[in-house]
């Protein structure tokens, strides 16, 4: 059963256009300049009830205003989207009470009262009977070993600790699908770990729907198996994150050291050639060459050690978002130039 | 009737949080109420020299208002002003239109007016408890300027009226605050309605003291329920029907500016989830 559905989804932001120097101002105080800039230009994706999926591109690429669609902060410029078969744009409350969205920027608790506060007035806006309350608060409070700050007012917390004090406010009332949007912005390597461990255990132990968005590739390897990358508005790649992968790069790196000094090798017929060194060879090879490669080489030479590898996921997508981002600023600087 | 218990009851939660918060900083709290008292003494001097007390000649009247008269005028505008005033409402809400804090309000299932309702009857009420002794030896201090005693349907309609001038003041500030669905930045429309209802609420003159073409269209304004009103009613302006009347009216303006208070959240999100984001 799909969770979310979204079916072309569109929305466009008119946003007036200052231009610089005294009398272009002046002249805007008279005619004003808008443009539209399309943040969602056509989307569409299902989610299956108890998926867990990434949703990653660069900075503008519409991830955030997607999310913001899909809790009706926002409506549609044109197209469809239902979540839990409600129309979220219509905020009915029936909708509110069975969704979360967590922004890692943006903070909703009572800044200067201890966050015990401002999870008893969920308490209250979601309508959640003392009992389950309870068990929620310390279910939740254990697994993200944070009892003991329940007490203590949020403005005095780390970051750390106010974003898994966040997390229990947006879990409190059991939502069936979350929303995140940066989690783990900001964090230590040690709150991140444990951030998304939690996330991990949470949804498996739940079966919630989660769609999360991050800039740390880390977050989207260790919790989903589906990505989805948008970039420009629009959708580049939809699957799992293996095959994505797989798809963006073809290749691996494989290592080989030697036992003795080599001098020269043929190698480079077969792929290209990262490092060389008279006891290590580094060479990008295509996924099917490798056997045939690795076969000739151990004939051939020395080997007395191999190693096979991805190329890090940071690089994968970095070197394609940058490879966006270069051509753009491209045609933006002959535009400017014209 | 289940659905309006739980919503009695998350206002009643709001209630107890925002005292709790407001308590956060008590020394700062009770260093500002004091503060606010220390214009008395300028505002009595002011009016002791307008009326030539202590020269030869001191003048016996002033459009009606002895100069006892106008002192205790002025010490009640302070209390009414207590009702009504809302520091920080309007540009709360600009605030968190414009940061995006406002998706608190969007995404849960709470209603942002009953919300901000609750929450400034909280510190309105912890204001009262902290500034309850300070008033009172204030009054007390100026007994004097108290030349009549109120009857009591005076009494009954002073308190109605300040209550309601709560309210008054709460849809108005609020109302503004929701502009900044529309125009973001409100500060010189705070700025002009600051300076428009210090003078045509009653806080700066009386507004019988206006010539009476204007009076009639102060009159017609919702910006006297502020400070005029409840002091009128108490200072014996006002017959019974008179305060009747002047009652009536108020809670009429309190309907009209809730409705345009909802029709402005109503389309203010439209408008931010249209446009915004």
């Amino acid at each position: 059963m799909d969770a979310v559905v979204v079916e072309h989804l569109q929305r466009s932001f008119r946003v007036n256009r200052q231009k610089e120097g005294f009398w272009a101002k002046l002249r805007g105080l008279i005619k004003r300049e808008s443009e539209t800039i399309h943040a969602v230009k056509d989307v569409s994706f299902r989610i299956e009830k108890g998926e867990m999926v990434g949703f990653l591109g660069p900075n503008g690429a519409g991830k955030t205003t997607t999310l913001k669609l899909l809790s009706g902060l926002l409506m549609p410029t044109a197209g469809k989207a239902t979540v839990l078969g409600y129309e979220p744009w219509k905020r009915e409350n029936a909708y509110r009470r069975r969704f979360s969205l967590l922004m890692g920027q943006k903070n909703q608790l009572w800044w200067d009262l201890p966050a015990q506060e401002s999870f008893r007035l969920h308490k209250e806006i979601y309508r959640i009977e003392t009992k389950r309350y309870q068990d929620r608060m310390d279910e939740l409070t254990d697994l993200l070993e944070i009892r003991k700050q329940l007490s203590q007012p949020v403005r005095e917390l780390s970051l750390g600790q106010r974003m898994r004090m966040e997390l229990i406010a947006a879990l409190l009332h059991d939502p069936e699908i979350l929303f995140l949007d940066e989690p783990t912005i900001g964090l230590d390597v040690i709150s991140q770990n444990k951030v998304q461990q939690f996330l991990k255990y949470y949804q498996e132990h739940k079966q919630i729907t989660v769609l999360l968005t991050s800039h740390y590739m880390k977050d989207v390897e260790a919790l989903c198996k589906r990505v989805i990358i948008i970039d420009e508005g629009i959708i580049k790649h939809d699957g799992l994150l293996t095959d994505v992968l797989s798809q963006l790069n073809p290749q691996k790196v494989v290592t080989l050291k030697f036992s003795e000094h080599v001098e020269s090798t043929q190698l480079s017929e077969y792929g290209d050639i990262i490092e060389q060194s008279p006891m290590t060879v580094k060479i990008r090879l295509g996924k099917a060459d490798i056997p045939g490669v690795l076969s000739y080489a151990l004939a051939e030479y020395p080997v007395e050690d191999v190693s096979v590898q991805d190329r890090p996921i940071e690089e994968l997508f970095a070197e394609l978002f940058s490879r966006r981002q270069t051509t753009e600023e491209e045609t933006r600087a002959a535009v400017a130039s014209m | 009737m289940e659905s309006a218990l739980s919503s009695y009851r998350v206002y009643f939660e709001i209630f107890k949080i925002s005292v709790a918060e407001r308590l956060t900083y008590r020394a700062d709290f009770i260093f500002s109420t004091f503060v606010r008292f220390l214009p008395i003494v300028t505002q009595i001097f002011l009016w002791s020299a307008i009326y030539g007390i202590g020269t030869s000649s001191p003048r016996a009247s002033i459009n009606a208002y002895s100069y006892q008269d106008m002192v205790a005028y002025y010490l009640l505008t302070m209390v009414a002003r207590a009702f009504s005033s809302m520091p920080g409402l309007s540009s709360g809400i600009a605030e968190e239109v414009r940061d995006g804090s406002i998706k608190k309000y969007l995404t849960q299932p709470i209603d942002l007016l009953g919300y901000l309702l609750w929450y400034r009857i909280a510190h309105k009420l912890v204001y009262y408890v902290f500034a309850a002794l300070p008033y009172g030896i204030v009054f007390y201090l100026c007994r004097q300027y108290f030349t009549h005693t109120p009857t009591w349907e005076m009494w009954v309609g002073f308190i109605l009226s300040l209550v309601m001038s709560f309210l008054i003041g709460f849809l108005i500030e609020s109302l503004l605050g929701l502009a900044a669905f529309w125009f973001l930045e409100i500060s010189s429309l705070m700025f002009i309605y600051m300076m428009l209802n210090y003078f045509l609420s009653g806080h700066m003159i009386p507004l019988d003291w206006f010539p009476s073409w204007l009076t009639v269209w102060v009159d017609l304004l919702p910006f006297k329920f502020t400070a005029y009103t409840p002091c009128a009613i108490i200072l014996g302006k006002y017959d019974n029907s008179g305060i009747l009347r002047e009652l009536c009216l108020e809670f009429a303006w309190i309907i009209g500016l809730w409705i345009a208070n909802r029709c402005a959240y109503h389309y203010g999100v439209k408008q931010y989830s249209a446009f915004g984001g």
